[in-house]
Order: structure tokens, then sequence, then C-alpha cells
């Protein structure tokens, strides 16, 4: 049933070809202008938070590859307040189908396939010019750190687009900690300070996307002190987040009353 | 003319003011971008000896909360609705009027650029001066070329969005263009880092060569006291050229135009 929405918002978008093209050539260059800047930041410093170049490229990609693959599947989950604004929401409901597959799969924007495959290859060059003593527990880590960072945002783009059950005008705010979450992972957690790192990386728990990950598989302890075994343990606070999504927007949906317009 | 433009620009004032969650919400968000760009480049400028182009800590820190504070003073991401009047053939009634629809945006514009100045700019700022040391200008006459600039980087901004919204009368869809657009202003203007970082060719051409150097890297320059009158001669040049070629292009516009739905 997904399947024919998803093909038919693929038939429809992919219409107008130039546009389209034009459309996934603009956001790759985009997202590649985010690496850049990492790198001109890189280039000045020759270091970035203690780490050398194969290193924060691994860190900066895995981060990248992550958000990309999230905001393919999910991104579009924003598109929730005006389905909530004008009480279009109510269609959704009505269909013997899960809500927010429905959501998802109808406001689906194959237009962000470039970026993900972007840095996917990205991912796979970083990880084959960074120096990584191999073994079955680092290749299957290796693999499993980007779903699990995909996981993670995916949960945020939920819960950041649940909020406009309870408030439509909320959209920049969910940015905060989507797009602000993605510009945190893409750098090492030890160039942040304070209370803000303590918020971020922790208790939100940013720093398990592409730091953590990334000092397993280069074999590195945490300058920042965090025990050796946390550094593996990105695939449980992901599925933490997600239960939490799940939860957040069951919540929202059984709070959401119709415009009845 | 003068209280026609006074009331345009009250009214532009008034509209945004209207919208207070989304005001609070673009605060929130505007401050935790301003956390993650000035932790960053203060780590950087703490790993180099030679420092980050020439800028000192306080003055990075300034640097990145007042663009943050500026980002929605300028607000070169949202669109005028000048394309959408375009394709829905609105424009014809605007073109009626007695007062130019390029007087009309861009007095509006201004007003809205004034209440950002109130709540967008100044809040940021507050949260940057409690969590980080901030640069103070040495001297008095700094604060005047500085909100002088911030009109012209308003103006040159607004000129810059205008354009993108001519298209339309050749387009009708300005996506595309509004997209390129929002890829070169961002880079362009040194919001994610000063634009001195860039190799001296790349960052020159961006000065003089484009508008976007005169949106934020501009009046950040001359707030942190590394550039004075010549850059608001610069940014004078482009508001002047841009609002030349908005007129230019709009005649030609409205020459050829085909009113939608007769």
């Amino acid at each position: 049933m997904y399947g024919h929405v998803l093909r038919a918002q693929i038939r429809s978008q992919t219409q107008y070809r130039m546009s389209f093209v034009v459309e996934v050539i603009g956001s790759v260059v985009i997202n590649g202008l985010d690496l850049a800047t990492v790198f001109v930041l890189f280039s000045v410093a020759g270091s970035l938070g203690g780490f050398g170049g194969t290193e924060v490229l691994l860190l900066t990609t895995l981060s990248a590859c992550a958000f990309a693959v999230a905001d393919l599947v999910v991104g579009n989950a924003d598109k929730l307040r005006d389905y909530v604004r004008t009480g279009l929401f109510d269609t959704l409901l009505l269909r013997p189908l899960s809500a927010l597959w429905q959501l998802l799969a109808v406001n689906f924007a194959p237009r962000r396939v470039g970026r993900a495959v972007q840095g996917l290859v990205l991912y796979v060059v970083a990880l084959a010019i960074a120096d990584i003593d191999w073994d079955l527990a680092r290749a299957v880590y290796a693999v499993g750190a980007p779903v699990a960072g995909a996981v993670f945002f995916g949960s945020f783009f939920i819960a950041g687009s649940t909020v406009a059950f309870w408030w439509v005008e909320s959209g920049e705010m969910a940015n905060a900690f989507t797009y602000g979450g993605k510009d945190f992972s893409a750098y090492p957690s030890t160039m942040y300070d304070g209370w803000f790192r303590t918020v971020f990386a922790s208790a939100l728990g940013f720093g398990f996307v592409a730091y953590l990950p990334t000092l397993a598989l280069v074999g590195r302890a945490d300058p920042l002190g965090a025990p050796d075994w946390l550094r593996w343990c990105s695939p449980v606070t992901a599925l933490i987040a997600a239960a939490l999504a799940a939860l957040f927007w069951r919540t929202g949906v059984r709070h959401y009353r119709s415009t009845g317009s | 003319m003068l209280s026609a433009s006074w009331a345009l620009a009250g009214a532009g004032f008034r509209r945004y003011a209207t919208y207070r969650q989304a005001t609070v919400a673009g605060i929130f968000t505007n401050s935790v971008f301003g956390f993650l760009r000035c932790y960053v480049l203060l780590a950087v400028a703490a790993g180099t000896a030679a420092g980050v182009a020439g800028y000192t800590g306080p003055q990075l820190a300034t640097y990145v909360w007042v663009g943050q504070g500026m980002l929605a003073v300028v607000n070169s991401w949202t669109m005028l609705d000048l394309a959408d009047r375009v394709r829905s053939g609105d424009i014809t009634a605007d073109l009626l009027r007695p007062i130019d629809p390029l007087w009309t945006y861009l007095w509006t514009d201004l007003g809205r650029a004034g209440f950002a100045m109130l709540t967008r700019f100044a809040a940021p700022l507050v949260v940057g001066a409690l969590a980080f040391e901030l640069y103070a200008p040495a001297h008095a006459v700094t604060y005047v070329l500085f909100a002088v600039s911030i009109v012209l980087a308003v103006v040159v901004g607004f000129a810059c969005r205008y354009l993108v919204g001519l298209t339309a009368f050749w387009l009708l869809d300005i996506r595309g263009v509004s997209m390129i657009w929002v890829f070169l202003s961002g880079v362009g203007s040194g919001l994610y880092f000063p634009l001195a970082l860039l190799p001296d060719w790349l960052s020159t051409f961006l000065w003089i060569g484009t508008p976007f150097a005169s949106l934020l890297q501009g009046p950040l320059d001359i707030l942190v006291e590394r550039g004075g009158p010549e850059i608001l001669a610069l940014q004078l040049f482009w508001a002047v050229a841009l609002l030349w070629a908005c007129r230019v292009v709009q005649a030609r516009a409205v020459a050829k135009l085909v009113i939608q739905g007769g």
C-alpha cells in the first residue's frame, strides 16, 4: 500500500525532469558546502579539537551520511504543521493505515536521494583512508553506526514535528535540534564546552551519532573521559530515542483536535 | 510620498509583530546556532598560534552572535511574496497603485527589519553576551557606522530578493533561482566563517565582485573594527546598483506582462 503511494509520489515529482535534476544537483552542492566548511576550518588550525585529518573526515562524513539518510526517509515529517493547521490531518486518520507512514509516504521527496548517496559514498571513502585496525566488531559497527545515527536523527525529526500538535508555529524551533544536531555532530565534541556540551553531547545524545563511534573505529579513548564501552553504544541510544519519539507521536495524535473546517 | 512610506514601513513592522510565537521560536534557534558556531570558531582559534585570520577570540564571538542576530534582520532566506503575486496575476493590481511596487515592497521590508532589530537581533546578542566575552568597539563612531551599515545591508538584501522575485515574470516558478540565491548568499556573506579564511583571490572576489559580503561580512567587520567607511561606500554602491537593476528589470517585465486569467 505504502509502495503505491511512494511510487505515485516519485512519478509525480520527477515529471518536471529539468526542475528535478536542478534540485538534486542543488542539494548535493549545498551538502558539499557543509563539508567544505569543515575543511576550511580544519585547514586554518591543522587539526580540529585534537583530531587529525582522517579522523575528522570520518566523523564529519559519518554525521553527514546519517543525517542525509534520516532526512530522506523522515525529513518531510515537518509537513505535519500544515496538516494540523489546515485540518488535513483528518484525512490521514480516516484511512486504515498508520498516519505517520502515510504522512511520510505522501510527502516523500526523491530529490533528497542525491544527498544520501553522496553522504554514503563520502563515508565509504573516509572509512577507506582512515587508520582503522579492522576486526569483526569494527566492521559491524562501521555499518551499524550510520544506521543508528540515521534512526537517531529521524527520532528528532519526528519528535520535532510532533510538537505541532500543541504548537503550530513551532517550526523553526525543531531546526535547532535537527539541523543543530547535525552541526553539533559534524565536529568533535571536544570543540564544545560547558553546559552546552553536556546538553547536546550527553543529555540529548548527539555525541553518540559520530563522535563516539569514530573513537571506537579508530581505537582512541575519549579525551573527555567517557568509558571505552560507551563508545560502542550508539545503537542503544538510537533505539531509546526512537522509542521516545514513537511514544511522543502517539501522545500527540491522541491530543489532536481537528480544526473542524 | 513620505507619509505613505512611513505608513508602509509601519505596516511591515506591525505585520511581523503579530507573529509572536514564530519570533520566540526563531530567537531560540538562532541562539542554539550561535552557541554551535561560536564554540567551533573559538576552538579553531585556540588550536592555532596564528589566530583565525587576525580575529581575536572576542571578535570571533561578536562575529558569530551579531551574525546570528543579523540573519533575521537581513532575512535573505525568506523570499518576498512578489513571485506569488506575479504567478497569480495579482501584481496587476499592485502596478495600478500610485506607488511603484518596488518602493512599496522596500518600505514594508524596512519596517519588517525594524521589528527584527528589536527582537531577533537584540535577544541572541544578550544570550551571547551572557555566555561569552564579546568585543566592545573602542570608538563611539563605530556604532553609528554599524547602524548605517545594517540599513544598507537590509536594502542590498531586499534588492537581491526583489530581483529573484522578478524572474517569476519569465519563469513563473522561482524555486530553482531562489535555491541558487540562498546557497550563494549563505556562503558568500560570511555566515559560516569569516571570508578572510578563504584564499585571497576568492575573498577579494566575493567582497568586490558580488553583493554578498555587503549582507553580513561588511557590517560585522565594521562592528569589530576591521574596516570603516570604505565598507559603507561599497555597500552604498551595491544598494544603488541593485535598486537600479530592479527598476530596469521591472520595466522590461511589465513591458512583456501577460495577465493570467484575462
